[in-house]
Protein backbone atom coordinates (compact mmCIF):
# COMPACT_ATOMS: atom_id res chain seq x y z
CA UNK A 1 0.00 0.00 0.00
CA UNK A 2 0.95 3.49 -1.04
CA UNK A 3 1.76 5.42 2.11
CA UNK A 4 -0.49 7.85 3.51
CA UNK A 5 1.77 10.82 3.10
CA UNK A 6 2.03 10.28 -0.56
CA UNK A 7 -1.36 9.60 -1.45
CA UNK A 8 -3.32 13.32 -3.14
CA UNK A 9 -5.72 15.29 -1.74
CA UNK A 10 -8.56 14.06 -3.80
CA UNK A 11 -6.78 10.17 -3.06
CA UNK A 12 -7.38 10.96 0.47
CA UNK A 13 -10.53 12.81 0.33
CA UNK A 14 -11.93 9.22 -1.73
CA UNK A 15 -9.87 6.97 0.53
CA UNK A 16 -11.78 8.63 3.92
CA UNK A 17 -15.46 8.79 2.43
CA UNK A 18 -14.83 4.77 1.35
CA UNK A 19 -13.65 4.24 4.98
CA UNK A 20 -10.31 2.74 3.45
CA UNK A 21 -8.90 5.33 5.97
CA UNK A 22 -9.39 6.89 8.99
CA UNK A 23 -9.39 10.92 9.74
CA UNK A 24 -7.38 9.85 12.21
CA UNK A 25 -4.69 8.03 10.50
CA UNK A 26 -3.81 10.07 8.29
CA UNK A 27 -4.04 13.11 11.02
CA UNK A 28 -1.39 11.10 12.82
CA UNK A 29 0.85 10.02 9.80
CA UNK A 30 1.18 13.83 9.00
CA UNK A 31 1.81 15.11 12.99
CA UNK A 32 4.29 12.47 13.58
CA UNK A 33 6.19 13.38 10.34
CA UNK A 34 5.88 17.25 11.15
CA UNK A 35 7.49 16.45 14.26
CA UNK A 36 10.42 15.45 12.72
CA UNK A 37 10.58 17.52 10.42
CA UNK A 38 11.41 20.77 12.22
CA UNK A 39 14.51 21.04 10.79
CA UNK A 40 12.74 23.03 7.49
CA UNK A 41 11.24 25.16 10.19
CA UNK A 42 8.08 25.22 7.94
CA UNK A 43 5.69 25.74 11.30
CA UNK A 44 5.21 28.97 13.31
CA UNK A 45 2.52 27.45 15.23
CA UNK A 46 1.48 23.63 15.57
CA UNK A 47 -2.21 22.73 16.83
CA UNK A 48 -1.02 19.15 16.49
CA UNK A 49 -3.16 17.63 19.84
CA UNK A 50 -6.13 19.90 18.54
CA UNK A 51 -5.95 18.35 14.88
CA UNK A 52 -5.85 14.49 16.58
CA UNK A 53 -9.16 15.32 18.71
CA UNK A 54 -10.82 17.12 15.85
CA UNK A 55 -10.19 14.06 13.83
CA UNK A 56 -11.44 11.77 16.43
CA UNK A 57 -14.63 13.51 16.76
CA UNK A 58 -14.87 13.36 12.69
CA UNK A 59 -13.96 9.84 12.58
CA UNK A 60 -17.09 9.42 15.86
CA UNK A 61 -19.41 11.18 12.92
CA UNK A 62 -17.99 10.93 9.93
CA UNK A 63 -19.46 13.11 7.56
CA UNK A 64 -18.62 11.94 3.86
CA UNK A 65 -20.74 14.15 2.00
CA UNK A 66 -18.00 16.65 2.77
CA UNK A 67 -15.07 18.07 -0.40
CA UNK A 68 -12.21 17.52 2.31
CA UNK A 69 -13.53 15.10 4.66
CA UNK A 70 -11.65 15.18 8.03
CA UNK A 71 -8.33 15.77 5.78
CA UNK A 72 -5.42 17.74 8.04
CA UNK A 73 -4.65 20.99 6.34
CA UNK A 74 -1.65 23.61 7.56
CA UNK A 75 -1.79 27.10 6.60
CA UNK A 76 -0.07 30.05 5.70
CA UNK A 77 0.55 32.24 8.92
CA UNK A 78 -1.39 35.16 7.22
CA UNK A 79 -4.96 33.68 7.63
CA UNK A 80 -6.38 34.58 10.89
CA UNK A 81 -7.60 31.32 12.66
CA UNK A 82 -10.11 31.76 15.90
CA UNK A 83 -8.15 31.08 19.05
CA UNK A 84 -4.84 29.88 17.54
CA UNK A 85 -1.96 32.19 17.34
CA UNK A 86 -1.86 34.21 14.22
CA UNK A 87 1.75 36.17 13.60
CA UNK A 88 2.49 37.09 9.51
CA UNK A 89 5.56 36.19 10.82
CA UNK A 90 5.78 39.14 12.37
CA UNK A 91 7.55 39.99 15.94
CA UNK A 92 4.62 42.95 16.21
CA UNK A 93 1.99 40.39 15.63
CA UNK A 94 3.86 37.65 18.09
CA UNK A 95 1.24 37.27 20.53
CA UNK A 96 -1.74 37.75 18.48
CA UNK A 97 -4.92 35.79 18.66
CA UNK A 98 -7.68 36.69 16.78
CA UNK A 99 -11.07 36.85 17.89
CA UNK A 100 -12.45 36.03 14.20
CA UNK A 101 -11.72 33.47 11.73
CA UNK A 102 -10.58 34.26 8.02
CA UNK A 103 -13.25 33.22 5.01
CA UNK A 104 -11.24 31.60 3.24
CA UNK A 105 -10.12 29.18 5.94
CA UNK A 106 -13.52 28.82 7.57
CA UNK A 107 -14.26 27.32 4.44
CA UNK A 108 -11.89 25.07 4.55
CA UNK A 109 -13.24 23.85 8.08
CA UNK A 110 -16.93 23.88 6.85
CA UNK A 111 -15.56 21.52 4.64
CA UNK A 112 -14.57 19.15 6.33
CA UNK A 113 -10.78 20.06 6.37
CA UNK A 114 -8.86 19.98 9.91
CA UNK A 115 -6.10 23.04 10.69
CA UNK A 116 -2.45 20.98 11.25
CA UNK A 117 -0.49 24.24 12.03
CA UNK A 118 0.27 27.57 10.99
CA UNK A 119 2.96 27.80 8.61
CA UNK A 120 5.87 30.37 8.49
CA UNK A 121 6.34 33.20 5.48
CA UNK A 122 8.11 36.21 4.74
CA UNK A 123 7.17 39.13 7.43
CA UNK A 124 3.85 40.17 6.29
CA UNK A 125 4.12 38.42 2.99
CA UNK A 126 6.80 40.70 1.78
CA UNK A 127 9.69 39.30 0.60
CA UNK A 128 11.00 35.95 -2.15
CA UNK A 129 12.71 33.94 0.08
CA UNK A 130 11.12 33.32 3.07
CA UNK A 131 14.15 35.17 4.38
CA UNK A 132 12.65 37.88 5.71
CA UNK A 133 10.88 36.33 8.72
CA UNK A 134 10.98 36.77 12.62
CA UNK A 135 11.03 33.02 12.85
CA UNK A 136 14.09 32.20 11.09
CA UNK A 137 14.40 31.06 7.51
CA UNK A 138 12.56 28.01 6.02
CA UNK A 139 14.65 25.21 4.24
CA UNK A 140 13.75 24.01 1.57
CA UNK A 141 13.53 20.16 1.43
CA UNK A 142 14.75 20.22 -2.73
CA UNK A 143 18.53 20.78 -0.71
CA UNK A 144 20.12 22.09 2.69
CA UNK A 145 20.50 25.60 2.46
CA UNK A 146 18.25 26.74 -0.08
CA UNK A 147 15.22 28.73 0.19
CA UNK A 148 12.04 27.39 -0.80
CA UNK A 149 10.90 30.62 -2.55
CA UNK A 150 8.70 33.37 -0.63
CA UNK A 151 6.49 34.64 0.72
CA UNK A 152 4.30 31.50 1.05
CA UNK A 153 7.70 29.37 1.72
CA UNK A 154 6.41 27.97 4.71
CA UNK A 155 3.66 26.60 2.69
CA UNK A 156 5.74 25.34 -0.54
CA UNK A 157 8.32 23.82 1.98
CA UNK A 158 5.80 21.71 4.20
CA UNK A 159 3.91 20.79 0.89
CA UNK A 160 7.03 19.61 -0.70
CA UNK A 161 8.15 17.76 2.04
CA UNK A 162 4.92 15.92 2.77
CA UNK A 163 4.19 17.73 5.85
CA UNK A 164 0.63 19.02 4.67
CA UNK A 165 -1.41 16.61 1.94
CA UNK A 166 -1.89 20.66 0.93
CA UNK A 167 -2.20 23.86 1.54
CA UNK A 168 -2.74 27.54 1.00
CA UNK A 169 -0.69 30.71 0.59
CA UNK A 170 -1.51 34.32 -0.67
CA UNK A 171 -0.03 36.15 -3.34
CA UNK A 172 0.17 39.59 -3.55
CA UNK A 173 3.60 40.10 -6.59
CA UNK A 174 3.91 35.96 -6.73
CA UNK A 175 4.23 34.80 -3.44
CA UNK A 176 1.64 31.45 -4.52
CA UNK A 177 3.23 31.30 -7.79
CA UNK A 178 7.65 31.82 -7.33
CA UNK A 179 7.96 29.31 -3.78
CA UNK A 180 5.62 27.02 -5.99
CA UNK A 181 8.37 26.83 -8.63
CA UNK A 182 11.13 26.38 -6.50
CA UNK A 183 9.86 23.48 -4.96
CA UNK A 184 8.69 21.68 -7.70
CA UNK A 185 4.82 22.13 -6.79
CA UNK A 186 1.60 23.36 -8.15
CA UNK A 187 0.14 26.97 -6.81
CA UNK A 188 -3.04 29.09 -8.34
CA UNK A 189 -3.62 32.44 -7.40
CA UNK A 190 -7.03 33.42 -8.27
CA UNK A 191 -8.51 36.36 -10.31
CA UNK A 192 -8.47 38.80 -7.76
CA UNK A 193 -12.10 39.06 -5.95
CA UNK A 194 -12.58 35.39 -6.01
CA UNK A 195 -11.30 34.32 -2.30
CA UNK A 196 -12.35 36.68 0.18
CA UNK A 197 -9.38 39.11 1.48
CA UNK A 198 -11.48 38.80 4.82
CA UNK A 199 -9.39 38.00 7.86
CA UNK A 200 -6.33 37.84 5.62
CA UNK A 201 -3.48 39.69 7.34
CA UNK A 202 -3.36 42.90 4.75
CA UNK A 203 0.06 43.91 2.50
CA UNK A 204 -1.36 45.54 -0.25
CA UNK A 205 -4.57 45.53 -1.10
CA UNK A 206 -5.35 45.99 -4.54
CA UNK A 207 -3.31 42.81 -5.11
CA UNK A 208 -3.63 40.50 -2.24
CA UNK A 209 -4.99 36.69 -3.26
CA UNK A 210 -5.69 33.83 -1.28
CA UNK A 211 -4.86 30.77 -3.39
CA UNK A 212 -4.47 26.99 -2.78
CA UNK A 213 -0.81 25.14 -3.20
CA UNK A 214 -1.15 21.26 -3.94
CA UNK A 215 0.46 18.22 -5.58
CA UNK A 216 -0.57 18.32 -8.56
CA UNK A 217 -3.62 19.76 -10.61
CA UNK A 218 -5.97 18.09 -10.09
CA UNK A 219 -5.63 18.91 -5.88
CA UNK A 220 -5.51 22.57 -6.83
CA UNK A 221 -8.88 22.44 -8.81
CA UNK A 222 -10.61 21.21 -6.20
CA UNK A 223 -9.32 23.04 -3.11
CA UNK A 224 -9.84 26.29 -4.87
CA UNK A 225 -13.42 24.96 -5.23
CA UNK A 226 -13.39 25.29 -1.70
CA UNK A 227 -11.78 28.59 -0.99
CA UNK A 228 -13.47 30.63 -3.75
CA UNK A 229 -16.65 32.19 -2.66
CA UNK A 230 -18.40 35.47 -2.64
CA UNK A 231 -18.17 36.82 0.99
CA UNK A 232 -20.08 40.12 2.04
CA UNK A 233 -17.89 40.83 4.27
CA UNK A 234 -14.99 41.80 1.75
CA UNK A 235 -16.01 45.09 -0.33
CA UNK A 236 -13.77 43.75 -3.44
CA UNK A 237 -15.06 39.80 -3.18
CA UNK A 238 -17.21 39.75 -6.60
CA UNK A 239 -20.31 37.84 -7.09
CA UNK A 240 -19.63 35.41 -10.24
CA UNK A 241 -20.91 32.26 -10.93
CA UNK A 242 -18.00 29.86 -9.50
CA UNK A 243 -17.65 26.64 -11.72
CA UNK A 244 -17.10 23.32 -10.04
CA UNK A 245 -13.29 23.16 -10.29
CA UNK A 246 -13.18 19.67 -9.65
CA UNK A 247 -15.92 18.31 -11.95
CA UNK A 248 -15.33 20.41 -15.12
CA UNK A 249 -11.56 19.90 -15.33
CA UNK A 250 -10.54 17.79 -18.43
CA UNK A 251 -7.67 17.83 -20.57
CA UNK A 252 -9.27 18.91 -24.11
CA UNK A 253 -7.67 22.18 -24.63
CA UNK A 254 -7.91 21.29 -29.03
CA UNK A 255 -8.15 24.86 -30.87
CA UNK A 256 -6.93 26.68 -27.78
CA UNK A 257 -5.11 29.46 -28.49
CA UNK A 258 -1.89 30.02 -26.27
CA UNK A 259 0.05 33.41 -26.49
CA UNK A 260 3.97 33.49 -26.09
CA UNK A 261 4.96 36.75 -25.14
CA UNK A 262 8.37 37.78 -26.07
CA UNK A 263 8.87 40.26 -23.60
CA UNK A 264 9.43 37.30 -21.38
CA UNK A 265 12.67 36.45 -22.96
CA UNK A 266 14.81 38.32 -20.68
CA UNK A 267 18.73 38.63 -20.38
CA UNK A 268 20.44 36.59 -18.14
CA UNK A 269 17.43 33.92 -18.69
CA UNK A 270 19.50 30.31 -18.29
CA UNK A 271 19.02 28.12 -21.32
CA UNK A 272 17.08 25.39 -18.90
CA UNK A 273 14.12 28.00 -18.58
CA UNK A 274 14.38 28.69 -22.05
CA UNK A 275 14.14 25.12 -23.35
CA UNK A 276 11.61 24.72 -20.86
CA UNK A 277 9.32 27.12 -22.32
CA UNK A 278 10.02 24.97 -25.55
CA UNK A 279 9.02 22.17 -24.31
CA UNK A 280 6.38 23.04 -22.76
CA UNK A 281 5.16 24.93 -26.20
CA UNK A 282 5.51 21.91 -27.88
CA UNK A 283 2.94 20.04 -25.51
CA UNK A 284 0.28 22.28 -26.03
CA UNK A 285 0.59 21.65 -29.71
CA UNK A 286 0.33 18.53 -29.38
CA UNK A 287 -2.69 18.48 -27.38
CA UNK A 288 -4.01 20.38 -30.04
CA UNK A 289 -3.90 24.19 -28.91
CA UNK A 290 -2.39 26.95 -31.47
CA UNK A 291 0.55 28.94 -30.03
CA UNK A 292 0.27 32.27 -30.79
CA UNK A 293 3.42 35.09 -30.57
CA UNK A 294 2.43 37.80 -28.79
CA UNK A 295 3.55 41.45 -27.18
CA UNK A 296 2.97 42.71 -23.64
CA UNK A 297 5.18 46.03 -24.04
CA UNK A 298 5.03 47.14 -20.69
CA UNK A 299 6.11 44.19 -19.36
CA UNK A 300 9.42 45.50 -18.36
CA UNK A 301 7.23 48.18 -16.62
CA UNK A 302 5.43 46.54 -13.39
CA UNK A 303 8.08 45.97 -11.36
CA UNK A 304 9.06 48.89 -10.65
CA UNK A 305 5.13 49.75 -10.83
CA UNK A 306 4.75 46.87 -8.50
CA UNK A 307 7.25 48.41 -5.91
CA UNK A 308 5.21 51.97 -5.75
CA UNK A 309 1.84 50.65 -5.66
CA UNK A 310 2.65 47.56 -3.00
CA UNK A 311 4.31 49.80 -0.42
CA UNK A 312 2.48 52.61 -1.15
CA UNK A 313 -0.91 50.43 0.42
CA UNK A 314 1.35 48.51 3.07
CA UNK A 315 2.56 51.46 4.57
CA UNK A 316 -1.55 52.61 4.91
CA UNK A 317 -2.25 49.00 6.01
CA UNK A 318 0.36 48.30 8.31
CA UNK A 319 -0.50 52.24 9.79
CA UNK A 320 -2.77 50.03 12.17
CA UNK A 321 0.13 48.27 13.75
CA UNK A 322 0.51 51.29 16.75
CA UNK A 323 1.52 48.97 19.67
CA UNK A 324 -1.98 50.13 21.52
CA UNK A 325 -4.82 47.59 20.43
CA UNK A 326 -2.98 44.26 20.05
CA UNK A 327 0.25 42.99 19.29
CA UNK A 328 3.20 44.13 20.54
CA UNK A 329 4.23 47.79 22.47
CA UNK A 330 7.40 49.42 23.55
CA UNK A 331 7.42 51.74 25.92
CA UNK A 332 7.86 55.50 25.26
CA UNK A 333 7.84 58.60 26.95
CA UNK A 334 5.18 59.67 25.36
CA UNK A 335 2.84 58.85 23.24
CA UNK A 336 4.54 58.99 19.56
CA UNK A 337 7.56 57.98 21.38
CA UNK A 338 5.92 54.52 22.00
CA UNK A 339 4.51 54.39 18.83
CA UNK A 340 7.96 55.22 17.09
CA UNK A 341 9.79 52.67 19.21
CA UNK A 342 7.07 49.83 18.80
CA UNK A 343 7.28 50.20 15.40
CA UNK A 344 10.86 50.30 15.33
CA UNK A 345 11.52 47.61 17.10
CA UNK A 346 8.36 45.10 15.87
CA UNK A 347 9.18 45.14 12.56
CA UNK A 348 12.19 43.76 10.78
CA UNK A 349 14.40 45.80 8.18
CA UNK A 350 12.22 45.06 5.02
CA UNK A 351 8.87 45.51 6.11
CA UNK A 352 10.48 49.16 7.74
CA UNK A 353 12.08 49.28 4.46
CA UNK A 354 8.66 48.93 2.04
CA UNK A 355 6.79 51.53 4.92
CA UNK A 356 9.01 54.50 4.26
CA UNK A 357 9.04 53.66 0.19
CA UNK A 358 5.20 54.05 0.57
CA UNK A 359 5.21 57.04 2.97
CA UNK A 360 8.04 59.04 0.72
CA UNK A 361 5.71 57.93 -2.65
CA UNK A 362 2.63 59.38 -0.77
CA UNK A 363 3.77 62.13 0.56
CA UNK A 364 3.03 65.61 -0.17
CA UNK A 365 5.10 67.05 -3.30
CA UNK A 366 5.88 63.03 -4.64
CA UNK A 367 2.44 61.85 -5.03
CA UNK A 368 1.90 62.82 -8.47
CA UNK A 369 5.68 61.94 -9.58
CA UNK A 370 5.22 58.38 -8.36
CA UNK A 371 1.99 56.96 -7.04
CA UNK A 372 -0.09 58.56 -9.62
CA UNK A 373 2.37 57.57 -12.50
CA UNK A 374 2.31 54.23 -11.57
CA UNK A 375 -1.88 53.75 -11.28
CA UNK A 376 -1.18 55.23 -14.98
CA UNK A 377 1.79 52.66 -15.94
CA UNK A 378 -0.73 49.77 -14.12
CA UNK A 379 -3.61 50.50 -16.79
CA UNK A 380 -1.18 50.22 -19.43
CA UNK A 381 0.10 46.86 -18.40
CA UNK A 382 -3.81 45.55 -17.60
CA UNK A 383 -4.59 46.97 -21.20
CA UNK A 384 -1.45 45.09 -22.58
CA UNK A 385 -3.37 41.71 -20.83
CA UNK A 386 -6.35 42.98 -22.36
CA UNK A 387 -5.03 43.54 -26.29
CA UNK A 388 -3.38 40.17 -25.75
CA UNK A 389 -6.54 38.24 -25.16
CA UNK A 390 -8.61 39.50 -27.75
CA UNK A 391 -5.96 37.14 -29.65
CA UNK A 392 -5.37 34.45 -26.92
CA UNK A 393 -7.18 32.53 -24.73
CA UNK A 394 -4.44 31.85 -22.25
CA UNK A 395 -0.88 32.91 -22.08
CA UNK A 396 2.44 30.64 -21.10
CA UNK A 397 5.50 31.99 -19.58
CA UNK A 398 8.41 30.72 -17.33
CA UNK A 399 6.91 30.99 -13.47
CA UNK A 400 10.39 32.78 -12.58
CA UNK A 401 13.69 33.47 -14.21
CA UNK A 402 15.84 31.80 -12.11
CA UNK A 403 15.77 28.23 -9.86
CA UNK A 404 15.37 28.75 -6.49
CA UNK A 405 19.28 30.48 -4.69
CA UNK A 406 21.01 29.74 -1.54
CA UNK A 407 20.13 30.98 1.39
CA UNK A 408 21.81 34.70 2.04
CA UNK A 409 22.67 35.12 -1.45
CA UNK A 410 20.36 38.01 -2.05
CA UNK A 411 19.80 39.64 1.02
CA UNK A 412 22.07 42.44 0.69
CA UNK A 413 20.95 43.87 -2.72
CA UNK A 414 16.86 44.43 -2.29
CA UNK A 415 16.46 45.34 -6.19
CA UNK A 416 17.80 41.75 -7.33
CA UNK A 417 16.05 40.22 -4.83
CA UNK A 418 12.96 42.02 -6.28
CA UNK A 419 13.60 40.82 -9.65
CA UNK A 420 12.60 37.00 -8.56
CA UNK A 421 9.01 38.09 -9.41
CA UNK A 422 9.88 39.83 -12.66
CA UNK A 423 7.16 37.03 -14.58
CA UNK A 424 4.36 37.22 -11.60
CA UNK A 425 3.90 40.75 -10.82
CA UNK A 426 2.17 41.99 -13.78
CA UNK A 427 -0.56 38.95 -13.42
CA UNK A 428 -1.01 40.54 -9.81
CA UNK A 429 -1.33 43.92 -11.11
CA UNK A 430 -3.64 43.46 -14.09
CA UNK A 431 -5.79 41.15 -11.36
CA UNK A 432 -6.07 38.11 -13.67
CA UNK A 433 -5.80 34.19 -12.73
CA UNK A 434 -2.59 32.92 -12.92
CA UNK A 435 -0.62 28.98 -12.20
CA UNK A 436 2.07 27.95 -12.03
CA UNK A 437 3.22 24.27 -13.16
CA UNK A 438 5.89 22.14 -12.46
CA UNK A 439 7.96 21.90 -15.68
CA UNK A 440 11.67 19.92 -15.12
CA UNK A 441 14.74 20.31 -12.90
CA UNK A 442 18.00 22.25 -13.83
CA UNK A 443 21.59 21.60 -13.66
CA UNK A 444 21.82 20.97 -10.05
CA UNK A 445 18.51 19.45 -10.07
CA UNK A 446 16.26 22.19 -8.59
CA UNK A 447 12.54 22.40 -9.78
CA UNK A 448 11.36 25.10 -12.79
CA UNK A 449 8.10 25.96 -13.43
CA UNK A 450 6.04 26.96 -15.76
CA UNK A 451 2.93 30.23 -15.41
CA UNK A 452 -0.30 29.97 -17.49
CA UNK A 453 -1.64 33.24 -17.35
CA UNK A 454 -5.55 33.51 -17.91
CA UNK A 455 -8.55 35.75 -18.50
CA UNK A 456 -9.88 37.56 -15.58
CA UNK A 457 -12.83 34.63 -13.87
CA UNK A 458 -11.18 31.49 -16.44
CA UNK A 459 -9.54 29.79 -13.56
CA UNK A 460 -11.32 26.61 -15.27
CA UNK A 461 -9.43 27.69 -18.79
CA UNK A 462 -5.73 28.22 -17.30
CA UNK A 463 -6.90 24.60 -14.73
CA UNK A 464 -7.15 22.84 -17.60
CA UNK A 465 -4.42 23.78 -20.04
CA UNK A 466 -2.29 22.88 -16.56
CA UNK A 467 -4.00 19.56 -16.53
CA UNK A 468 -3.03 19.00 -19.86
CA UNK A 469 0.49 19.93 -19.66
CA UNK A 470 0.69 18.10 -16.64
CA UNK A 471 0.29 14.61 -18.56
CA UNK A 472 2.48 15.29 -21.32
CA UNK A 473 5.07 16.56 -18.65
CA UNK A 474 4.59 13.84 -15.92
CA UNK A 475 7.29 15.15 -13.33
CA UNK A 476 8.23 13.92 -10.46
CA UNK A 477 9.60 15.42 -7.56
CA UNK A 478 12.39 12.86 -5.83
CA UNK A 479 12.73 13.99 -2.44
CA UNK A 480 14.94 11.76 -0.24
CA UNK A 481 13.92 12.92 3.52
CA UNK A 482 18.01 13.84 4.18
CA UNK A 483 16.12 16.44 6.82
CA UNK A 484 14.63 13.38 9.25
CA UNK A 485 16.69 12.01 11.54
CA UNK B 1 -0.83 81.40 -21.39
CA UNK B 2 -0.79 77.58 -20.17
CA UNK B 3 3.23 76.80 -19.99
CA UNK B 4 4.00 72.83 -19.85
CA UNK B 5 6.82 72.39 -17.77
CA UNK B 6 8.21 69.08 -18.38
CA UNK B 7 9.77 68.02 -15.21
CA UNK B 8 12.82 65.69 -15.02
CA UNK B 9 12.86 63.17 -11.60
CA UNK B 10 16.03 62.27 -10.45
CA UNK B 11 15.69 62.78 -7.00
CA UNK B 12 17.94 61.45 -4.48
CA UNK B 13 17.54 60.84 -1.32
CA UNK B 14 19.65 62.65 1.37
CA UNK B 15 19.74 61.94 5.28
CA UNK B 16 17.43 64.35 6.17
CA UNK B 17 14.86 62.90 3.51
CA UNK B 18 15.44 59.46 4.86
CA UNK B 19 14.80 60.62 8.75
CA UNK B 20 11.88 63.06 7.69
CA UNK B 21 10.80 59.80 6.25
CA UNK B 22 10.92 57.67 8.91
CA UNK B 23 8.96 60.51 11.40
CA UNK B 24 6.02 60.68 8.64
CA UNK B 25 6.04 56.46 9.37
CA UNK B 26 6.24 56.79 13.04
CA UNK B 27 9.61 54.37 12.42
CA UNK B 28 12.53 55.60 15.07
CA UNK B 29 15.55 55.06 13.20
CA UNK B 30 19.16 55.32 14.59
CA UNK B 31 21.64 57.21 12.37
CA UNK B 32 23.75 54.06 11.01
CA UNK B 33 20.40 52.31 9.94
CA UNK B 34 19.49 55.64 8.35
CA UNK B 35 22.23 55.46 5.99
CA UNK B 36 22.03 52.09 5.07
CA UNK B 37 18.33 53.05 4.15
CA UNK B 38 19.79 56.60 2.64
CA UNK B 39 21.77 53.67 -0.11
CA UNK B 40 18.78 51.04 -0.06
CA UNK B 41 16.29 53.77 -0.95
CA UNK B 42 18.39 55.59 -3.65
CA UNK B 43 19.26 52.00 -5.36
CA UNK B 44 15.53 51.41 -5.58
CA UNK B 45 14.47 54.72 -6.61
CA UNK B 46 17.45 54.96 -9.14
CA UNK B 47 15.31 51.29 -10.61
CA UNK B 48 12.05 53.00 -9.79
CA UNK B 49 12.70 56.04 -11.55
CA UNK B 50 12.83 54.19 -15.29
CA UNK B 51 8.78 54.96 -15.48
CA UNK B 52 9.81 57.72 -16.77
CA UNK B 53 10.19 56.85 -19.88
CA UNK B 54 6.52 56.25 -20.57
CA UNK B 55 4.67 59.24 -21.49
CA UNK B 56 1.40 58.94 -19.62
CA UNK B 57 -0.20 62.26 -20.30
CA UNK B 58 -3.26 60.35 -21.52
CA UNK B 59 -3.53 57.53 -19.56
CA UNK B 60 -6.38 57.31 -16.75
CA UNK B 61 -5.00 56.12 -13.44
CA UNK B 62 -6.16 52.63 -12.52
CA UNK B 63 -7.49 52.45 -8.91
CA UNK B 64 -8.64 49.08 -8.73
CA UNK B 65 -9.19 46.41 -10.61
CA UNK B 66 -12.33 44.94 -9.25
CA UNK B 67 -14.21 47.95 -11.59
CA UNK B 68 -17.51 47.82 -9.66
CA UNK B 69 -18.33 50.00 -7.37
CA UNK B 70 -18.64 49.88 -3.83
CA UNK B 71 -22.20 47.64 -2.57
CA UNK B 72 -24.23 49.06 -0.03
CA UNK B 73 -25.15 47.01 2.79
CA UNK B 74 -27.74 47.59 5.89
CA UNK B 75 -26.45 49.70 8.60
CA UNK B 76 -26.86 47.45 11.62
CA UNK B 77 -24.66 45.77 13.89
CA UNK B 78 -23.41 42.25 13.46
CA UNK B 79 -20.62 41.77 16.08
CA UNK B 80 -22.38 42.08 19.66
CA UNK B 81 -20.95 42.14 22.96
CA UNK B 82 -17.45 41.55 21.93
CA UNK B 83 -15.32 43.60 24.36
CA UNK B 84 -13.87 41.72 26.56
CA UNK B 85 -12.55 39.70 23.16
CA UNK B 86 -11.38 42.85 21.94
CA UNK B 87 -9.35 43.73 25.06
CA UNK B 88 -8.30 40.22 25.62
CA UNK B 89 -5.11 41.44 22.65
CA UNK B 90 -3.94 44.68 24.40
CA UNK B 91 -0.70 45.02 24.98
CA UNK B 92 -1.39 46.61 28.34
CA UNK B 93 -3.67 45.26 30.50
CA UNK B 94 -6.78 46.71 32.24
CA UNK B 95 -10.45 45.20 31.49
CA UNK B 96 -12.45 48.57 30.52
CA UNK B 97 -9.72 49.91 28.25
CA UNK B 98 -7.07 50.54 25.57
CA UNK B 99 -4.08 52.05 28.07
CA UNK B 100 -1.81 54.29 26.60
CA UNK B 101 0.72 57.04 27.83
CA UNK B 102 -0.70 60.12 29.35
CA UNK B 103 -1.78 62.05 26.53
CA UNK B 104 -3.31 65.03 28.11
CA UNK B 105 -1.97 67.57 31.29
Amino acid sequence: MTDVIDLTLNELANKIKSKEISSTEVTSAYVDRSKSSKKLNTYVEETFEQAIKVAKKFDSKPDFEKKLPGIPLAVKDLFCTHNVRTTASSKILKNFIPSYESTVTQNLWDAGAILLGKLNCDEFAMGSSNETSYFGNVISPIDNNLVPGGSSGGSASALAAKLTPATIGTDTGGSIRQPASFTGTVGLKPTYGSCSRYGIVAFASSLDQAGPMTKNVKDCALLLEVMSSFDQKDSTSIDFKRPNYSLELNNNIKGKKIGIPKEYRVDGMPTEIEKLWEKGKEFLKECGAEIVDISLPHTNYALPTYYIVAPAEASSNLARYDGVKYGFRAEGENLIDMYEKTRSQGFGDEVKRRIMIGTYVLSSGYYDAYYLKAQKVRMLIKNDFDEAFNKVDAILTPSTPSSAFKIGDKTDDPVSMYLNDIFTVPVNLAGLPGISIPAGLDKNKYPLGLQIIGKPFDEQGILNIAYSMEEKINFKLNINDWWIK
Amino acid sequence: MIICLKIIYHMSIDLKTVKHISKLSRISIEDEKAKKLEKDLNSIFKWIEQLNQLNTDKVKPLTSIAETTLRLRKDQVISKNIRDDILKNSPKDNKDYFVVPKVVE
